[in-house]
């Protein structure tokens, strides 16, 4: 066996054109397959470090209708869900793997709010004394809510730094006055997350996806809520958990839990649904992934061709090699034995090839990710898969001319020449 | 002792719808350290016979006896065995893998009788020495003279120590002076006890082998016989 491989390394050394040409098919398949795999595992990636990546294990859990998101921005408030107990929370802070429960109201899109005669139109939020450490929002400048704030229902906001630079072009907003549905709100302070983190940025979808905070949050107690918007409004819920792994379980354990408490009467479409960003994650993962599971499957037909083409040239060498297979065959060499020859030497021209498609693979790879700044990952698994395929290939395609070489009578053999 | 024993042996070739017998009832019995010719023209059938003897064909009918055993019936595999332990092949194009060098193209039917690489190489060397090319042991085949070339194709055939030696003209691709050191080999390796059986046409060749037999339309003649049969 080990003789074979050597003779075989040596075959394919001395017809080096000829074999180059031969593995080109495999070199092209297998190399795209590995740019192409590369380029998925770095863009999913990329989408679970987008989403996930700020890493602070937060599930929201919203009010939904009909498997939509339901925003009071444009909408009344439902007569059919209740608000939120203490009771409620309490049950919501036994899930197990939840950390840290908090309550709020929001709106994606706020209207009438204005500084100076700028207009808002980020997101404005009426928060618990929660809030902030379930984010990991950290203040940066003024100072966060005290309970007096919210005893006192007291007109103060805070800012995150978005709405520093979409508000107030950059400069302190601490001590301005904002104004919100017509009532005034000093700015008391500015947060941040804690983990600096921004998505990476590609295209338009991905614009779309992640700039949804990007005009920034404005956030109220939720203690004066009232006092702005309607009273009554359903609360959104959000639960920091212990690790990305319980995020689902928990999100669909509080999502169960509000749905049975807080919506009354039979007949409503509305239901509580948890929308953690792994599973956003996932699923983001599988349309890129289903995409690009195609583009893999049109490189393997360039395997397929490939194999096609060592198959011609194993068929071709066997002929040129008819009086060599004679001799061997003449001096005790079995059909066993020409046969493994033969698909040796089909297979380390394939795995040769896989090789250097792997290469190829990995530089393509890393020159995509320079030039269009699409992140790569290599995988391991996938370059061994990869290899390996190649090497089935030879063994596949190379049996019909191994079997033809096998079975070649030594006495013909021996005559043609 | 008795190394080679064919009965009543015919063969037939189809040829398109007719049935061709190349060879007709052969009956040859070959003893240990004899050293013969077959001489015939081309058509008559000594490379049929040859084939047979060599066990790269088999007969339609009659018996071959190899060192007493009857080989009908053996498999592909069978018959690839007693090739490789029974017999040595020199051709007369030498076929000698041009990749290899001599001592690997020697070493060769080693290999496929399972011998470890060290011995193998140990004993080509030796066999390369015995047809007196000891020196060139790691010359490729493209390096060699043509003479040469039928040398280490003699120490192939004689390096697994066969009963047989089958040579099929060996000196056909030669000039006469090549030729000539080839039967010098051949004589002396008949001298150490070693059973040749060479099929040539020319009778200067067959001069060398202490008996001659010829075949003619399929037909074995000993020597006497042919003369006999000129004369009528």
């Amino acid at each position: 066996m080990f003789e074979n491989v050597r003779l075989a390394f040596q075959g394919v050394w001395s017809h080096k054109l000829r074999s180059m040409l031969t593995m080109l098919g495999i070199i092209i398949g297998i190399a795209a397959i590995i740019t192409i795999v590369s380029t998925i595992k770095g863009t999913n990636e990329q989408i679970k470090e987008n989403l996930i990546g700020a890493g602070n294990n937060v599930v929201a859990v919203q009010l939904n209708q009909s498997g939509y998101v339901y925003d009071l921005s444009w909408n009344e408030v439902p007569s059919a869900v209740r608000p939120i107990s203490q009771e409620t929370r309490q049950e919501l802070e036994q899930i197990p793997g939840a950390q840290k429960v908090t309550l709020f109201y929001s709106r994606s899109n706020s209207e009438n709010v204005y500084y100076q005669n700028y207009q808002y139109n980020g997101s404005i939020m009426g928060v618990d004394r929660n809030y902030f450490s379930a984010y990991g929002y950290q203040i940066r400048t003024g100072r966060g809510f005290v309970d007096s704030d919210y005893e006192d229902f007291r007109k103060v906001a805070i800012v995150d730094e978005s709405t520093v630079s979409s508000l107030f072009a950059g400069k302190n907003p601490v001590g301005e006055a904002i104004e919100i549905q017509g009532d005034v709100f000093t700015v008391i302070g500015v947060v941040a997350m804690s983990q600096e983190f921004t998505p990476t940025i590609n295209s338009m979808n991905d614009y779309w996806m992640y700039s949804g905070d990007s005009a920034g949050s404005v956030f109220i107690p939720d203690a004066v809520w009232p006092v702005v918007y309607r009273f009554d409004e359903p609360q959104n819920v959000a639960i920091k958990v212990e690790n990305t792994d319980v995020m689902t379980t928990v999100g669909k354990a509080a999502a169960d839990l509000l749905t049975q408490r807080q919506i009354v009467g039979d007949n409503t479409d509305f239901d509580y649904r948890s929308q953690d960003m792994l599973e956003q994650a996932q699923q983001l993962q599988k349309m890129s992934q289903a995409t690009n599971t195609q583009l893999v499957w049109i490189a393997s037909i360039s395997l397929l061709v490939g194999g096609i083409g060592v198959m011609n040239i194993m068929l071709v060498s066997v002929t040129e090699r008819t009086a060599e297979i004679g001799l061997k065959k003449a001096i005790g060499a079995k059909k066993r034995r020409i046969l493994m020859q033969f698909l040796t030497e089909a297979a380390v021209l394939t795995s040769l090839g896989g090789v250097i498609g792997v290469a190829t693979g990995i530089g393509m790879a890393e020159l995509i990710s320079r030039m269009m700044e699409i992140p790569v990952a290599i995988s391991l698994p996938a370059i061994g898969i990869s290899v390996a395929f190649s090497t089935l290939i030879g063994v596949v395609f190379g049996l019909l001319p191994a079997t033809q070489a096998a079975n070649l009578n030594p006495i013909q053999a021996l005559r043609r020449d | 002792m008795t190394i080679l024993k064919l009965t009543d042996i015919c063969k037939d070739y189809q040829q398109g719808k007719q049935t061709v017998r190349v060879l007709k009832n052969i009956n040859l019995t070959v003893e240990q350290g004899e050293y013969l010719a077959i001489m015939g023209p081309s058509g008559s059938g000594k490379t049929t016979l040859m084939n047979i003897i060599g066990c790269l064909d088999v007969p339609t009918s009659g018996t071959y006896e190899l060192n007493g055993k009857n080989l009908q019936n053996s498999s592909d595999n069978a018959l690839a065995d007693i090739r490789n332990k029974y017999i040595g092949f020199v051709f007369q194009s030498f076929y000698l893998m041009p990749k290899l060098d001599a001592v690997d193209n020697v070493a060769l039917p080693l290999l496929y009788a399972g011998v470890p690489l060290k011995e193998r190489r140990a004993r080509a060397v030796e066999a390369l020495k015995a047809v007196g090319l000891g020196e060139r042991i790691h010359f490729r085949p493209n390096q060699l003279s043509g003479g040469q070339c039928q040398r280490v194709a003699i120490a192939r055939a004689i390096v697994s120590k066969p009963t047989l030696l089958l040579a099929d003209e060996p000196t056909g691709a030669l000039d006469t002076k090549a030729g000539n050191q080839i039967m010098e080999i051949f004589r002396a390796l008949s001298k150490e006890g070693m059973t040749i059986i060479m099929i040539t046409h020319e009778p200067a060749i067959a001069e060398c082998a202490n008996k001659t037999y010829h075949i003619l339309d399929g037909e074995l003649l000993t020597k006497g016989e042919a003369r006999s049969n000129e004369k009528v």
